[in-house]
């Protein structure tokens, strides 16, 4: 047993938190936010560059491999960053579905793309009036010869207007799900804004008969429920490191803070009922750490990681929103504002607890994997 | 990270699992009446399983199991602190005597004098602790030192070859059963108040020593009030550096918040509410089919999962050389409102039926929640409470100012 980062790891998260601090300071995150842009090319450029879009894809398609933990580490940091560009839905979701398809063709077309920073992925997966379930998917698949006419609304679609793919769950009467890489410059697509808390430019996204040929399909039917099964459980411990970087931040911050700020003639840090707040901080970071971790572990070994996963996300998406108000508290009025960085963890916390199910729904996950 | 054993790990696991079910009476798991991680030491309610458990700790003690992690020579295994904590964990899973909890020669006064004793003192008192033989209660608080142990007054003054104790100890748990006392004293009544301080060994039957007994929440007589007139011990019993006590005592505090955790005790018993409830019906409707249940359970089980983790690392950190001082805090903050929390939950889920008392044909779970309910009121308030196990997260492992 080992509950540290091992060497390449530690390498890389601090490599990560370098080049996120010098390439995506706070101010960039603000910029993104009262811009147009879907997100700044530079930055999404220059993150190819480290090979980053790499991590967790073969290296037959010109992937550096990796595991699970490894995407862990830069999802951390990328928490911690509140980064504004779609690596995770990407390089994590869209990257490891494609992975996963039987579908060869898209393997060779799609990830030689993506792992040079070329091709940008989003989900569509929730429809209106509908969560993160699987269970009722209305967005239609019918088949028109060999190919595909799509036809639906989806909802929370990240960065859909910088997308060139959608990857997208869709419903085949008689059937059961399909999973397809819809391209976005096919006819029938439209979008529209959602502006949400966390700035990270979701959109509506409405397919009218969207034509979509069958070598875009990844998965259908068993495949595609067991597909989206373990997406579910890679999705849920990214964003569980997503947070954990959030917050081991919030921490830190707040430590040196109630350090230095000084009423009543001493540092705040000093009054217990400032550092119970600030303990009760850290045992919330620590256990978010070390189950977010065993989760990764699992996966990155092979093993069942439903049970680990939602018990993290059940976790985490409950300790990381607790963790940041905390934060907010110790800080005061300052963190009310928007020149202060503490706002931004509190969206990218919130956010993410709500991305692929919240606490309850991992809840009754884990319920059943105990036996209920 | 990695979250494996090593093979030599799960081997010992592996064997200690299949001990305890050859070794153990069938539904042994039944007879004990204990909550996970709690300081009420309740009795058994059939006198023979004393019995029970003493033929048991003798065959632990022939295996070399008692204290595993100690050097060969001084009766241990050589193990390390992971195989340790896997014992502790078998051990309270399976409700085993002398687990994890009740331990305190085994696992707090023994590994102190390996770090602190003189040779003759380890020559005297290791052997015995591991073959089982002796036990020891640990002499902490008094009336005016509680949560602020640097306060005791009971003081230790030479005379001759010997030490002379007067003062008195309290919440001393079941010092009436034990042998010995391994106890904190002042030995210099003139420095300031941590830096006074000495640990002594005091054994029982020396005269001027007396208890009390004091009855606790559940009617056990688990307390004892210990009173010193001039108890006069060999100046010999004092262990480690004279004046340094306050110092040695935080380790010994961290031993006491590993040891005494009892971790596999919580997955016992939460096993045993997940059977209540999948077999058990309210209002025409299985326990087990109620979402607020199923939500209340699964976030249980997800706590027990953090509270295995904070424990594996603070033996893991022990392999490595590192002081887990704030670690073990964590863990023990973690733990002990784990305790509380699921006897809540526990209480919740059954409804009027938990607070049954006794068992009768009307009481889940051999009444044990209703037990576990007032029970764990003394986790959060034992070895140090919550609050000053979050001074020390903030103090020592923040780098927040003293005050």
């Amino acid at each position: 047993m080992n509950l540290d980062l091992n060497t390449e790891q530690k390498l890389l998260k601090d490599s990560a938190r370098s080049f996120l601090k010098q390439e995506c300071p706070s101010a960039l995150v603000r910029k993104v936010r009262n811009s147009d842009e879907a997100f700044p090319e530079t930055l999404w450029k220059n993150m190819a560059d480290m090979g980053w879009m790499g991590l967790g894809i073969d290296e037959e398609y010109g992937g550096i491999g990796g595991s699970a933990s490894d995407v862990a580490v830069l999802m951390e940091a990328m928490g911690e960053a509140s980064l504004p560009a779609p690596f995770f839905t990407t390089v994590v979701v869209s990257g490891t579905a494609i992975q996963q398809s039987s579908n060869e063709e898209m393997k060779a077309k799609l990830l030689p793309l993506l792992v040079t920073g070329k091709l940008v992925s989003s989900f569509a997966l929730i429809e209106p009036n509908n969560d993160y379930g699987l269970t009722h998917i209305r967005t239609a698949a019918t088949a028109d010869g060999s190919d595909w006419i799509i036809s639906g609304t989806k909802l929370f679609v990240e960065y859909a207007k910088g997308a060139r793919y959608f990857l997208t769950v869709a419903n085949v009467e008689g059937t059961g799900l399909i999973v397809a890489m819809i391209d976005a410059a096919t006819d029938g697509i439209k979008l529209k804004s959602m502006p949400t808390l966390d700035y990270s430019k979701q959109c509506e996204v409405v397919f009218n008969a969207v034509k979509v040929p069958a070598e875009n399909i990844l998965a259908l039917g068993d495949d595609a429920e067991s597909m989206l099964n373990h997406l579910e459980d890679i999705c849920a411990v990214a964003k569980c490191s997503e947070m954990m970087g959030a917050i081991q931040s919030v921490l830190d911050v707040s430590v040196e803070y109630v350090k230095d700020r000084t009423q009543f003639g001493q540092p705040v840090g000093g009054f217990q009922a400032v550092q119970h707040h600030c303990a009760n901080m850290a045992v919330n970071v620590d256990s978010a750490r070390y189950l977010t971790g065993l989760a990764a572990w699992k996966l990155s070994e092979g093993l069942p990681a439903t049970k680990e996963a939602s018990m993290a996300k059940s976790f985490v998406s409950k300790a990381a929103v607790r963790v940041s108000k905390l934060g907010h508290q110790v800080h005061g009025a300052i963190s009310f504002c928007d020149e202060h960085d503490m706002h931004l963890h509190l969206r990218r916390t919130q956010s993410a607890s709500m991305a692929f199910g919240n606490t309850e729904y991992h809840l009754e996950k884990v319920a059943q994997k105990i036996g209920l | 990270m990695d979250f494996k054993f090593t093979d030599k790990e799960q081997a010992f696991h592996d064997e200690l699992t299949d001990f305890l079910i050859a070794e153990l009476p069938a539904r042994w798991a039944d007879h004990p009446v204990q909550w996970p991680h709690d300081y009420a030491h309740s009795p058994y309610r059939d006198p023979k399983d004393m019995e029970v458990h003493e033929s048991f700790i003798k065959k632990i003690a022939e295996k070399g199991w008692l204290t595993i992690s100690w050097p060969k020579e001084y009766g241990g295994q050589g193990f390390n602190n992971m195989q340790q904590a896997i014992f502790d964990e078998r051990m309270s899973y399976y409700r085993a005597p002398a687990g994890s909890s009740g331990s305190v020669g085994a696992g707090i006064v023994g590994p102190m004098l390996l770090r602190i004793g003189t040779k003759e003192q380890q020559a005297e008192f290791i052997p015995r602790i591991a073959r089982g033989e002796i036990t020891f209660w640990l002499g902490y608080s008094e009336p005016n030192a509680g949560s602020d142990l640097g306060a005791v007054r009971t003081t230790a003054i030479e005379d001759g070859d010997d030490l002379v104790l007067n003062g008195q100890k309290c919440w001393s748990s079941l010092a009436h059963k034990a042998d010995y006392s391994w106890m904190i004293v002042r030995t210099d009544p003139d420095a300031r108040k941590h830096q006074g301080c000495s640990f002594v060994i005091v054994d029982n039957k020396t005269p001027g020593v007396e208890m009390q007994p004091v009855i606790n929440i559940l009617g056990d007589h688990s307390f004892n009030e210990v009173f010193m007139t001039d108890a006069r011990i060999p100046k010999n019993n004092l262990v480690g550096e004279k004046n340094k006590g306050f110092y040695h005592l935080m380790q010994a505090l961290d031993f006491e918040r590993i040891t005494l955790v009892g971790i596999g005790g919580f997955k016992r018993m939460f096993e045993e509410i997940i059977d209540y409830v999948k077999t058990n019906k309210r209002n025409g409707k299985l326990l087990s089919e109620i979402p607020s249940v199923r939500y209340k359970l699964a976030e249980i089980a997800t706590n027990i999962e953090i509270g295995y983790m904070l424990f594996w690392r603070t033996a893991e950190m022990l392999d490595r050389g590192e002081d887990p001082n704030v670690e073990s805090s964590s863990l023990k903050v973690a733990t002990t409102e784990l305790a509380r929390d699921m006897a809540e939950v526990a209480m919740e889920i059954l409804g009027p039926y938990g607070q049954l008392t006794e068992s009768s044909e009307w009481s889940p779970i051999r009444a044990l929640v209703s037990r576990g309910f007032l029970e764990s009121i003394s986790a959060t308030i034992g070895a140090g409470t919550s609050e000053i196990m979050r001074n020390i997260i903030a103090q020592r492992g923040l780098g927040l100012p003293r005050v």
